[in-house]
Parts: structure tokens; sequence; C-alpha cells
């Protein structure tokens, strides 16, 4: 199959993107890397009339440390993040999720804000900047503004963003020196979009308890989760066995999954709660504390 | 519309739809038919190709995107002296059996020992991780890479 005729225009910069977006309307498409939509365009799946090109908007390229968060520009290359000292320093949650997105060719293209704008509830990078509070920057015809992860996603491939509108940065907060990070997936092979995956970010007090946690989780609603009551069971707790199982039994009221051909709603709401625990057991175990 | 690239040192200009890929227009319009389409969705690397230097799929890779790009094919790699040590290492290791997946192999292999003249096998089985072989089980084609490292470096 082929892809159906679409046009093209280039955008120099974001301004040129939101002119064009206002001037198309709702079946033009921002072509950022077009790792998702350029597989969608050769199946079919996504005929949009005309494609904005804004590959060469290089002002969106660029990780940065700005008061107290890492602020990661829209077209920033999932690799490059991925590579990237300073994001390895902030957010040490984010190469480690990245390692799961595709394989290296699709990172080397694919970027930061394709993947979070297209809103695949599958995939990891949503997920990540749902559990970690992140903010998304959007702008648009009337300028800018900020919207929270969590009132971002609105459903399965759609978010709060106006036709009109175009990311232009991911801000996540910093992660103190010392927190235990990991991520766990539940996929076919390496690489594929996984059936569940969950993200853990633990921090301990002095004392041994849980003074932060952040946990997420993809492919268990039709938008990704931070998984509140289960953060709200360890915090200020000790991270003992008991302590995890506690969490993760709190996550199949939170999970609102369906079933599909890779698997029943039911596996995926108990692969949730494993998961869980397994994350939040390994961020433990990279801080040096055995749960 | 009009596209100007580099496709193995060479400057093309050509015709073409914006609903084309990369993949399209080297195959159909260039007639670079080394690059292979297997799944045509970015997922097994048959058709791999460096652009700027770097591995992609060029079954994903709007062609209107690739303007003023530098592309390498497979045709162009092994004119080179590590694209051709490369492929002969794959034909003396039984690295090539049917070869549908040889030219995406050899351009991320290319990448990757331009980079890095000695990579660890962890660094080429998460390089090699996009591209998929249905004939040789991976080792045969683990065993080329390195017989072409201890070549190079014994040099």
């Amino acid at each position: 199959m082929k892809p159906a005729a679409v046009k093209y225009a280039r955008a120099g910069d974001v301004q040129e993107a939101v002119a064009l977006l206002s001037e198309h309307g709702t079946d033009a498409k921002v072509l950022a890397g077009g790792q998702s939509l350029v597989p969608l365009m050769n199946f079919r799946l996504a005929s949009p009339s005309i494609l904005i090109d804004i590959n060469r908007v290089n002002e969106l390229a660029y990780v940065r440390e700005d008061n107290g968060s890492l602020l990661i520009g829209a077209m920033t290359r999932q690799r490059d993040v991925e590579t990237s000292p300073v994001v390895a320093a902030a957010v040490p949650l984010l190469p480690q999720a990245l390692h799961h997105v595709g394989h290296v060719t699709n990172r080397n293209r694919g970027t930061v804000g394709g993947s979070v704008a297209h809103a695949d509830p599958a995939s990891e990078l949503p997920a990540l900047v749902t559990g970690l509070a992140g903010e998304l920057t959007v702008e648009g015809p009337k300028g800018q503004r900020t919207i929270a992860a969590e009132d971002f996603f609105v459903g399965t491939f759609t978010t709060a963003m106006e036709y009109d509108e175009v990311l232009t940065a991911v801000r996540l907060p910093r992660l103190p020196a010392g927190t235990g990070v990991a991520v766990e997936e539940l996929a076919r092979r390496h690489g594929d979009f996984a059936i569940v995956a969950v993200m853990a970010a633990v921090h301990l007090a002095p004392d041994g308890s849980v003074d932060l946690v952040r946990l997420a989780a993809s492919g268990v609603d039709s938008v990704p989760l931070r998984l509140h009551s289960a953060e709200a069971v360890l915090a200020g707790a000790q991270p003992t066995a008991d302590a995890i199982a506690a969490a993760a039994a709190t996550v199949a009221a939170s999970v609102n999954p369906t079933g599909d051909v890779h698997a029943p709603a039911s596996y995926r709401r108990d692969m949730a709660q494993l998961l869980v625990k397994r994350a939040v057991g390994a961020a433990i175990e990279r801080i040096g504390v055995s749960a | 519309m009009e596209m100007t690239f580099t496709v193995n040192g060479t400057q093309a200009k050509v015709e073409i739809d914006p609903a084309e890929t990369l993949l399209g227009v080297l195959r159909e319009r260039l007639r670079l038919t080394g690059t292979k389409e297997g799944c045509n969705e970015g997922e097994c690397g048959a058709c791999t190709v460096l652009v700027d230097g770097l591995p992609v799929d060029s079954c994903i890779y709007s062609a209107a995107a690739t303007g003023g790009r530098r592309v390498e094919t497979v045709e162009g790699l092994t004119l080179d002296e590590l694209g051709r040590d490369l492929q002969a290492a794959f034909v003396a290791a039984g690295g090539v059996q049917c070869g549908f997946c040889t030219p995406g192999f050899i351009a991320t292999l290319v990448s990757v020992l331009r980079e890095n003249e000695a990579p660890s096998e962890d660094d080429l089985r998460t390089a090699l991780a996009g591209n998929i072989c249905r004939c040789t089980g991976y080792s045969q084609i683990l065993d080329a890479v390195a017989a072409t490292v201890s070549r190079r470096n014994g040099r």
C-alpha cells in the first residue's frame, strides 16, 4: 500500500508552523520525526491533507536545566536525550525509559515532543511525563500556554492541544540526587510497545523512609496514568516488602485497561500490580537499600 | 515538488511526491535497490540507511524532509574500506543467507564502527536490536563483526 496524496510545507520557526496550522485546519498534521505518523500514513491509517514539517525548527532542539527543572525542546531527538549527561543527572528515569522506545534507528529520528503529542497510551514518554508531574508548553495564535501533564492527555491519541497549537517544550522536575529509578515492562520483544509498562522513582530520607515516590503506568487506560494511590501508601513509610505489596494492591482500582489481541484487561490489571512491585523494588535496590 | 539531497556523495535533484518515503525515492526514483522494503513501519531494519551519518529506517523517513541532507546507502557504504571489510566478513562468516536484511545490517554496523573501533557485544546488540534477520540466528553476524574488528585493529 502507498500513502494517500498529501501536500507539504516546511516551517522555519514556531510562528510559521502555527500560521500554517491555522490556515489549513484540522486535516493538517505536524511532521516531527515521523516515527509514528509516517507508518500510519504508509498503511493509510492516517491521511492528512498537508504535512507541516518542523524538522528545521532548530530553536526547538535543546536540553537545559532551568530553575530546578529539566527543559527539553520538543524537537530534540530521543537519542540525543538518551545520551545527554545533563538529562542523566537531572532525570535519570528518562534515559532508562527511552531505552525502551523502539530501536536506536527510531530514536535517532524520533523526537521527545512528537512522542508526547502523539499521545499513544501505550508509549513510554507520555507515561513518564505524567508520572513525574511534567508540564507541556504549547504555542498557538493566542500565544503560549503551559498544561500540566495530567490535563494534557485526554484520550487515546488525543491531547488538550487545539488544532492550531504546536508543542514546544517539555518540563520535568529535577529528581533529587540519589533517587533510584526503574522501568519495568511487559513486551513481547524489546522495542515493541509495552503491553503494560510501569516506571518508578524513589528517594529515601536519612531514616530510610520514602520521602519522594513517583509511579507511572502505560497500557492500562486510554491515557497514561500517575498511580497516586500507590504513591500515597509508600510516601513517608519504610519501604518494606509489605509496604510495597500494599502499594501495589491499590493499583487494580487505579487502572482501567481494555482487552485487545495482545492481552485481556484482567491480565493487564494483574501485570500492572506485579510491575509496580518490581519497579519499586528495583528503584530502591538502585539506591542501595534492600526492600 | 523538487528535492535536492546528497546520495552516496553525489548531489541528486529529484521530483518527488510529498507522500513518498526516503525508501521509495531511493528505490523507485534513483534505482538504488540495495536498500530493501520489509515491514514498512520501522520495525525490521531492512531499509536502514545513514542520514547525516546516523542510521534511520528509510521506510518511515519522509522524503520531503530529506532535502539538504546527506544519505548513504549500502551501494555507497560498500565502496569504502570499512564497508568492504564488513561485506567480506559477512560472506566468510556465513552472516548472509537470503541476503534481504544484509544491506540494513551493513548500514547500522558501518555507523557503529565509525564511532567505535572496538564496540562491546552490548553496544552491538543495542545497535542491532532494530535489524531483524530470519536466517542466520545472528551469531554469524556477530562473528562477522568480530572478524572485521580484529582485522582492522590488526592493521
